[in-house]
This record gives C-alpha cells, sequence and structure tokens, in this order.
C-alpha cells in the first residue's frame, strides 16, 4: 500500500480527509505542513515544541511515546490523556484511517 | 558584556546559530568585519541550547557531526577572523542613523552600529511558554514572574510555582528556605525531572517545608492590579484558590519572533521574507539568513543556509564599500590568514 488515508479535525472542527504516503518516513506534523493546515513544526520535529500537538480520536494503537515527547507534553498546554505529538507519528499502513484533532495553540 | 557599550563594524550578525557563525567567515574573506548579538548566554543557537548531543548527518563532507561539535568548529573557523560577541542581549529595536548606518539596541542598552544588518536569528528568540490563562499579561511584573532572575524577590513571600520539570523542581528546592510559603503545582502525578530532585521535593513535602498540589493546574488568576489569589483546579476534587505574592510559571523556553517582527521588514508565517538573488529584506542592507527567512522553495536546513550566508556577504561588500571592486577568491588559492593547513 503506498498511501492510507488520515483525518485531521482542524482547530475550527472541520474534518480533512487526507491521502497520506506510508513510504516517505513522513511524520503526521509533517502531512499536516503538506497540506497547509495550521500546524507550525517550529521546531522541525524534534519534540522540542509542541506545536504540532494533536489528539488521538480513533482506536489506533500508536508507537509508545518516547521520554523526549512525555518530557515536552509535561510542559505543553491543553494536555489530555489522548495528547500526541504529530512530529513523534511515522505514517505506517496499520494507521489507515487514523483520526487526529490539532490541540489549541 | 558591559551596559551601554556602543560597538561599530561592517556587519551585525544577529543570531549565534550556525548560520550567523559561518556569515563570519564568509565576510571575513572579503575582509569585512562581523559583531554578533545573541539573547542566550553561548554561541549556537538551538544546537547548544537545545540538542549539543544530537547528531547532523546532512553537512556536507561530515557523515555525521554532534550538533555541539558543529559549533565548535565553526567557532574555530572563524576565530581568525576575530568577530565580536554580545552574549546574553536580546536586540530589541533597529533604527537608521543620519550616516545611513543602523544602530541596534540591545535589552541592557549596548549599541551596534553597522551599514549591514544580517538577521540570523533562527527560530527567534527563546522566550518563557506562558500558559493559557486568560488574564495573565494583566499581573506580569505584578505577581506573576516567568524566570527567577534574583531569588531575594521571593523572600518571605508566598508563592505558587507550576510545572513539572527539572527547573520547576530545582526552584522549589532553592525558594523553600527563603518563601514564607511555597506550593508546587503539578498537571500529573508524577514528575520527569532528575530523580535526585524529585526525591529532594518530596522529602520537602513529606517534613511540610513545602506543599504540593499534583493533578491540578492553575486555571485563573485574581487581584487588582496585583495578585492576590490563585485559583487551582485539581482533575477531580474541583477547585480552590490560594492566596499568593508570587505565582511562578515554569513551563520551559519557546521560540518567538521577538522584535524582529516589529521592525518593518516583509513578514510571512513567523519568517522574513527575502529576495534569494541576495537574500536581502525589502529594506536595503538588512539581510535574511537561515531558517528565520522565507522564499518560494526554502528549506530550513543549516547547509542551505550556509549557502544564503556566502551570497549575502557578496551582497553586503557592496553597501560596505559602494566604491570598491569586489574580485572572488578561492580559499584554496589564498589561504586563510591564521589557520594552518593540516
Amino acid at each position: 500500500m503506498d498511501n492510507i488515508k488520515v483525518t485531521i479535525v482542524d482547530r475550527e472542527g472541520k474534518e480533512h480527509e487526507l491521502d497520506a504516503p506510508t513510504d516517505m518516513g513522513m511524520s503526521i506534523m509533517e502531512l499536516c505542513k503538506a497540506y497547509e493546515l495550521p500546524v507550525e513544526g517550529t521546531c522541525g520535529g524534534m519534540a522540542l515544541c509542541a506545536s504540532c500537538h494533536v489528539y488521538l480520536l480513533s482506536d489506533h494503537i500508536l508507537p509508545e511515546q518516547s521520554d523526549d515527547e512525555l518530557a515536552m507534553l509535561d510542559s505543553a498546554f491543553f494536555v489530555k490523556p489522548n495528547s500526541r505529538l504529530g512530529c513523534q507519528i511515522k505514517l505506517k499502513d496499520e494507521l489507515d484511517g487514523l483520526k487526529l484533532e490539532l490541540a489549541p495553540v | 558584556m558591559g551596559q551601554n557599550k556602543t560597538i561599530e563594524t561592517d556587519i551585525i550578525i544577529i543570531g549565534a546559530g550556525p548560520v550567523g557563525l559561518f556569515a563570519v567567515f564568509e565576510a571575513g574573506l572579503l575582509k569585512l568585519k562581523c559583531h554578533i548579538v545573541d539573547v542566550l548566554p553561548q554561541a549556537g543557537g538551538q544546537l547548544s541550547e537545545i540538542y549539543p548531543k544530537k547528531p547532523i548527518y546532512d553537512i556536507p563532507g561530515y557523515p555525521s557531526v554532534l550538533a555541539g561539535d558543529l559549533i565548535a568548529n565553526l567557532l574555530e573557523q572563524i576565530a581568525p577572523f576575530e568577530p565580536g560577541f554580545t552574549l546574553g542581549e536580546r536586540a530589541e529595536s533597529l533604527e537608521k542613523q543620519s550616516d545611513g548606518r543602523w544602530i541596534v539596541t540591545t535589552g541592557r542598552g549596548s549599541k551596534l552600529i553597522a551599514p549591514v544588518i544580517f538577521i540570523a536569528g533562527g527560530l527567534g528568540s527563546f522566550e518563557p511558554r506562558k500558559p493559557p490563562i486568560p488574564n495573565i499579561a494583566e499581573f506580569e511584573e505584578h505577581g506573576v514572574e516567568y524566570f527567577v532572575r534574583n531569588p531575594e524577590l521571593f523572600r518571605d513571600k508566598r508563592l505558587v510555582i507550576a510545572g513539572g520539570g527539572d527547573s520547576a523542581l530545582d526552584w522549589s528546592i532553592y525558594l523553600s528556605d527563603i518563601a514564607k510559603e511555597l506550593t508546587l503545582i503539578h498537571r500529573r502525578t508524577e514528575f520527569r525531572g532528575a530523580l535526585d530532585s524529585v526525591e529532594k521535593v518530596q522529602h520537602l513535602a513529606d517534613s511540610n517545608k513545602i506543599k504540593v498540589m499534583t493533578n491540578s493546574q492553575v486555571t485563573g488568576l485574581l487581584g487588582n492590579g496585583k495578585l492576590e489569589a490563585v485559583e487551582v483546579q485539581h482533575d477531580t476534587e474541583g477547585a480552590q484558590n490560594l492566596e499568593v505574592d508570587y505565582f511562578i510559571p515554569l513551563f520551559g523556553l519557546t521560540p518567538k519572533l521577538g522584535p524582529i517582527g516589529d521592525w518593518g521588514l516583509g513578514v510571512s508565517n513567523n519568517a522574513v521574507e527575502v529576495n534569494t538573488f541576495d537574500y536581502s529584506t525589502n529594506t536595503p542592507g538588512i539581510y535574511a539568513i537561515g531558517d528565520i527567512n522565507t522564499y518560494p522553495g526554502k528549506l530550513k536546513l543549516i547547509l542551505c543556509g550556509f549557502h544564503e550566508a556566502t551570497l549575502a556577504c557578496q551582497s553586503a561588500f557592496k553597501i560596505v564599500h559602494p566604491d570598491k571592486k569586489l574580485s572572488f577568491k578561492y580559499t584554496t588559492v589564498t589561504g586563510i590568514e591564521g589557520i594552518q593547513a593540516t
């Protein structure tokens, strides 16, 4: 499979169904930027800024959070139990149908 | 750096990250002098501040180089050109003098004067991450402090510190002896700081020297011109008000474009627009290089910033020396004075 579908709910509640390639090592943060959704990705994907903070809405099992991601989420705001950093989620075939919501900034 | 110092040079470089540093080298080849200003206390920008131990793989000629080593190498590479440094001071304002040169003033009052400015500010300047409490700005400097600059300010005061990282833990430990009352508030159950600090805080809490409230957040600030109380919301047990003199939120630093955004330069998406001919901004004499600029096809890569710095120097030469002819020379032909070939 080359492309999966990922749904992103933006901060106005609008749903965007995105075609996401799984063969480029792309992250959710990069995918959002590629589709010009309002995700800054200030730090470039090093789990250092939380500008790609998202909530997991579907019941996919995501890769476990690294210490870096947990530490960053500790100093971010609007954090919920389903909070993740988009830059730490790489697009993979098993994430087909993934649904995420952009956290407030 | 001393206060109210005035420095004159050819190029003022705002930002001591890799691109700002390399600009000194390329300027030096053209015999242009540089002075670098950076808000951080050391050179290297985010490479030194955030990820000195991370390897970088896309510097040409280096299969892998640690960010901190790249900065050390750049400092060695530019040393022969004797750049000046004003560190720990943020470039706040930019004005044009009557002689056509620019004057950059820092937050501590240092004045830097040059005909050319290179903005190499990367992500911007690092500022404290502010909690999303609607009226927090109202109480800044009236009870809300984002840094502990002078611990004596808090002597015999009632403090609330918020945060779960090392700085929240370390300052809670330090200020526990100084404050009259200290409450540490953390959103989660666990603290992620150094184990030793976590244990010390636990010990202070057990001996009633400080109070620790976990699974809680500060959600409101109360007072009339001066902070009088904070509202603390517990995940399950509801809200309560704590009377305080100071609220110290310690949630780390986040980069902001800062004052550069107010200098009348073209800005889009937190980046300075430039012409890719020479990386000049909309204002003659002012260039933007590295992660802080934007143009069609921009990639935020160190190696792209090196290229941008090189072309900007060629253009800057014509502003510094309008009457001189610039001839391009390879370092393989001329060498660098002060650098021994190995």
